[in-house]
């Protein structure tokens, strides 16, 4: 089986998005069936994948599509997927803001996957607002641009003398208005402005972005109403389970198919041969019935003897016991090295050592994965809660040996994402078993399948020193990260930037890493890197902070010291972006004034507060928890301050204030209580009995204050996460002295009586 | 085996196995998408619905245990005054982020104020604790069920 061709783009989120529009972009306008305006934009627009490695420079075409029909309804297309981050409002607001549109009168529409048509349709990386935000302001301009021209012409005036006001087209001088729907025939024959030189509104002007926008599909879901993957039903549809080998990558020996075959409601049982990339379609066992229910129960009475393969060597205790002997010796590879650490360790006032590291974390969104698909002459037709619909196109294209022109696919709704659905291994496998049934099959897994069967944010080894002279400034650093991977090449999203902070801050820095080899697929998870060395990082910080007596605030001010952009370096081997420490000093101190940090002294004995940092997908976020542990070592986050820097503009307040809370709410979860174990070379985690995402007797408040900067806005979805464990952590150490260096935070560690 | 329902006050036979979970005979055979599959063993509360009254988790209640008892879906819930109001609420502040989970919160909610007509936070924490939500919208639940109570939402954040 071959990796599918797109797998380094399914990673485009990590690259550095940069727009500028080409002198190609046209805009396209034609009449609508019923006589409207259909505005069909092709904006080929460079996006520079900075530094990264990963991503080649390329040609993203983005495409819009506004339909204005002679009721004056408009309909905007959504392009990406939603998975619960907000794009399929927030996207189609900053078209209708400059279309000028009523957003009464705008109505939403999920596109299909068409990347001929829509260009690149994803859900990842926090990119949706850096990548669209200036293009498609330009789609409703032009469009307005284009009902303006229309009804200047109608009433013979010059374009220069009419403005519009939500949805109609005035001329002031003599009183005269249209609607759009009565313009739109008409603006469809105009000549299409050029969308470098349009006009587009100044925030002052906005009457939709910046406003809180409920969500679209809100009053479908509270309904009930069927939106998401798991609720598809199409004529004649069966229903499939797909057994996999517990121990990842194992083989099919045998299975008792005939068996299952006789069981009441079974229609097919079979045994599927896959290829050993992990994120194809794997070797396993389907059964397909007439109803879930009874292929779950066939599922019980299957026997299958495995070739559980090399994998089956594997355990965490193992790789913690490898990780330690190699923590000892020297990196096997260099990342970055400034200065000398060395000499700069022999003349330190004092010198910490301390080794951290982070479990295995699964992504568990709340609808488990399922696909439904129909296979019939030749061609697939796929309906899948997916995050990148094209590698998944793409993978059952190539896996089942056919044109992915010939793959179609509805997306739904997703019930979650949180990178998990990046991958398509669901995807494919209903279409191997539609195709092997000869019918529509809704695959269906379990919870069980979804946890043993993820790509993991992977586990992590580091082992740190640094240095501070006598006054108590940091003067060396240094990190042995043991990681995973097979010779040069990284598990996926197991990396580490040269640029990883404080590096470029400190004058001698060492950053070095060594490899285990793996067989547990690993994979992006909500600010993939991020979410584990932030705290990393920003807990050993801390410590550094204490060790030198110092409030950590003024520490951490210390070190990013005057205001200056520190550049990204090319060639890295993970992405990583220019540096603002201006934009992070100005969150650090708008975080300490809201959370009380200067009078954190007066809090009671067993509680304290902690406060971090961190940049990642161009947001800038600096965070304070209080927590308070019980004497039996039982943690409790009270409260969380956030303060975040994403550029000039909030275009949802209201979904952004909800991505920020749920991001710092997830960090938290993940902290006290999310590892997968691995055990023989399967997860022993099943369901919520061990995994335990956060519950609402756990969730503290959170305050999200945003700081606005002159900058172009960019995502939300990610980059409030990475601080928050740290910044609990620092409040653990605050409220009892103990440091938590392994995650997840263990209450037997921190028992008090 | 036939079994006859009382499913938002409408009779429905179906005929199934005894041992099939309510959740998949509303899903599957009533054609009744609302309520979600999370986890199969009652800990996430995505499939919750109303029986009898009482808030329960539809994936662990066998199709043969359910009786006369009166089922109550999200589909049915806003014949309710409560639902309404709960539902009502849930859009005013807007809670919803991926909002798979939410048909098992405003079910959960809605059995809680049906009974606590002002819910203290302790109550909310009590009767919301088997509600997963992933995207972790805890904020917005806690305000919204407060809202639909009539309390103070001084926390609730968008208004």
């Amino acid at each position: 089986m071959t990796m599918f061709a797109r797998s380094t783009s399914a990673r485009a989120p990590a690259g550095t998005p940069r727009m500028t529009f080409s002198r190609r972009t046209i805009l396209k306008a034609s009449a609508a069936a019923g006589g409207g305006l259909l505005l069909h934009a092709t904006l080929p627009v460079v996006a520079r994948a900075a530094a990264s490695g990963l991503v080649s420079p390329a040609d993203v075409t983005l495409n819009a599509f506004v339909r204005i029909a002679p009721d004056g309804i408009v309909t905007i297309m959504a392009k990406n997927p939603e998975i619960g981050q907000g794009v399929k409002t927030m996207l189609p607001m900053v078209i209708a803001e400059e279309l000028d549109a009523d957003w009464k009168d705008v109505r939403i529409e999920q596109a299909d996957l068409e990347a001929a048509k829509y260009g690149r349709q994803f859900a990842g990386g926090s990119t949706a607002t850096p990548l669209n935000w200036d293009p498609l302001r330009r789609v409703g301009a032009a469009g307005r641009a284009m009902l303006v021209a229309a009804a200047a012409e109608a009433w013979g005036v010059a374009p220069a003398e009419c403005s519009t006001a939500s949805g109609v087209v005035l001329h002031p001088p003599s009183g005269r208005k249209l609607g759009y729907g009565a313009l739109a025939g008409k603006a469809a024959m105009m000549r299409v402005p050029d969308l470098k030189t349009l006009r587009l509104k100044t925030p002052k002007e906005f009457k939709i972005v910046g406003r809180p926008i409920p969500g679209v599909d809100s009053p479908l879901i509270v309904a009930g109403k069927p939106l998401f993957g798991i609720d598809v039903a199409v004529p004649g549809m069966l229903y499939a389970v797909f057994e996999k080998c517990p121990v990842f990558g194992g083989k099919v020996v045998s299975a008792n198919t005939d068996a299952i075959k006789a069981l009441p409601g079974v229609r097919h049982a079979f045994v599927v041969k896959g290829g050993s990339d992990l994120r194809g379609l794997l070797d396993g066992v389907a059964i397909v019935a007439e109803s879930w229910w009874a292929a779950s129960k066939a599922r019980e009475k299957l026997k299958i003897s495995w070739d559980e393969g090399p994998t089956a060597a594997e355990s965490s205790a193992g790789f913690a016991r490898d990780a330690a002997r190699l923590g000892k010796g020297s990196p096997a590879q260099s990342l970055r090295r400034d200065g000398d650490v060395t000499a700069a360790y022999a003349q330190a006032a004092r010198v910490l050592e301390a080794a951290y590291s982070y479990p295995f974390i699964p992504h568990i969104p709340l609808e488990p994965q399922n696909c439904t698909a129909h296979f019939r002459e030749g061609k697939v037709e796929i309906w899948a809660p997916t995050q990148d619909p094209g590698s998944g196109a793409a993978l059952v294209a190539s896996t089942l040996g056919m044109a992915q022109g010939d793959v179609t696919v509805h997306m739904t709704r997703v019930g979650g994402g949180f990178g998990r659905r990046l991958r398509n291994d669901y995807m494919v496998e209903a279409a191997w078993i539609a195709k092997a049934a000869g019918a529509p099959v809704k695959l269906l897994w379990t919870r069980q399948d979804d946890m043993q069967h993820d790509f993991y944010r992977p586990a992590g080894f580091h082992f740190l020193k640094g240095a501070l002279d006598g006054r108590g400034k940091l003067v060396a650093l240094s990190d042995h990260f043991v990681t995973f991977g097979h010779g040069d090449t990284v598990a996926d999203s197991a990396t580490m930037s040269p640029g990883e902070f404080p590096a470029g801050l400190v004058d001698n820095l060492d950053y070095g890493m060594s490899l285990l080899p793996l067989g547990v697929p690993t994979g992006p998870l909500r600010a993939p890197r991020s979410n584990a060395l932030a705290f990393v990082f920003q807990s050993f910080l801390d410590e550094l902070a204490h060790a030198a007596g110092k409030d950590p605030l003024e520490f951490h001010l210390a070190l990013l010291g005057e205001g200056r952009v520190l550049p990204s370096s090319p060639g890295a081997r993970a992405p990583q972006r220019d540096f603002d420490t201006e934009r992070m000093r100005g969150v650090l101190e708008l975080v300490a004034e809201k959370s009380g940090w200067a009078k954190r002294q007066a809090l009671p004995k067993g509680t304290g507060l902690g406060i971090a940092s961190y940049f990642s997908h161009l947001g800038y976020f600096a965070e304070v928890v209080q927590a308070t542990v019980a004497p039996s070592g039982a943690v409790k986050a009270d409260k969380v301050w956030i303060a975040g820097d994403v550029g000039s503009q909030i275009i949802n307040p209201s979904n952004a204030e909800n991505q920020v809370q749920g991001a710092a709410l997830d960090g938290i979860g993940a902290a006290l209580g999310q590892a997968i174990t691995i055990d023989r070379g399967r997860a022993v985690e099943a369901n919520f009995d061990t995994v335990f995402p956060l519950r609402i007797n756990q969730a503290p408040p959170v305050e999200v204050h945003f700081r606005i900067t002159d900058h172009s806005p960019t995502g939300l979805g990610e980059p409030a996460l990475p601080p928050v464990v740290p910044a609990l952590c620092n409040a653990v150490f605050a409220a009892t002295g103990k440091r938590i260096r392994k995650l997840p935070i263990d209450p037997a560690e921190l028992k008090s009586a | 085996m036939p079994y006859t329902i009382l499913v938002n006050g409408t009779k429905r036979s179906v005929d199934v196995d005894g041992d099939m979970p309510l959740l998949w005979v509303l899903r599957d055979v009533l054609e009744l998408k609302g309520s979600k599959f999370g986890c199969g063993v009652g800990l996430c509360g995505a499939c919750t619905v109303h029986l009898g009254g009482e808030a329960v988790r539809s994936c662990s209640i066998p199709i043969s245990s359910v009786g006369a008892a009166a089922v109550t879906t999200i589909e049915g819930i806003a014949a309710t005054p409560v639902g309404a109001k709960v539902q009502a609420a849930w859009l005013d502040v807007d809670v919803m982020q991926c909002g798979y989970c939410q048909a098992g919160q405003i079910m959960s909610a809605a059995a809680l104020l049906t009974k606590t007509a002002r819910p203290t936070d302790g109550d909310i924490d009590q009767a919301m604790a088997g509600n997963i939500c992933r995207c972790c919208t805890y904020s917005r639940i806690r305000a919204a069920i407060k809202k639909a109570a009539g309390l103070r939402t001084a926390d609730a954040g968008v208004r």
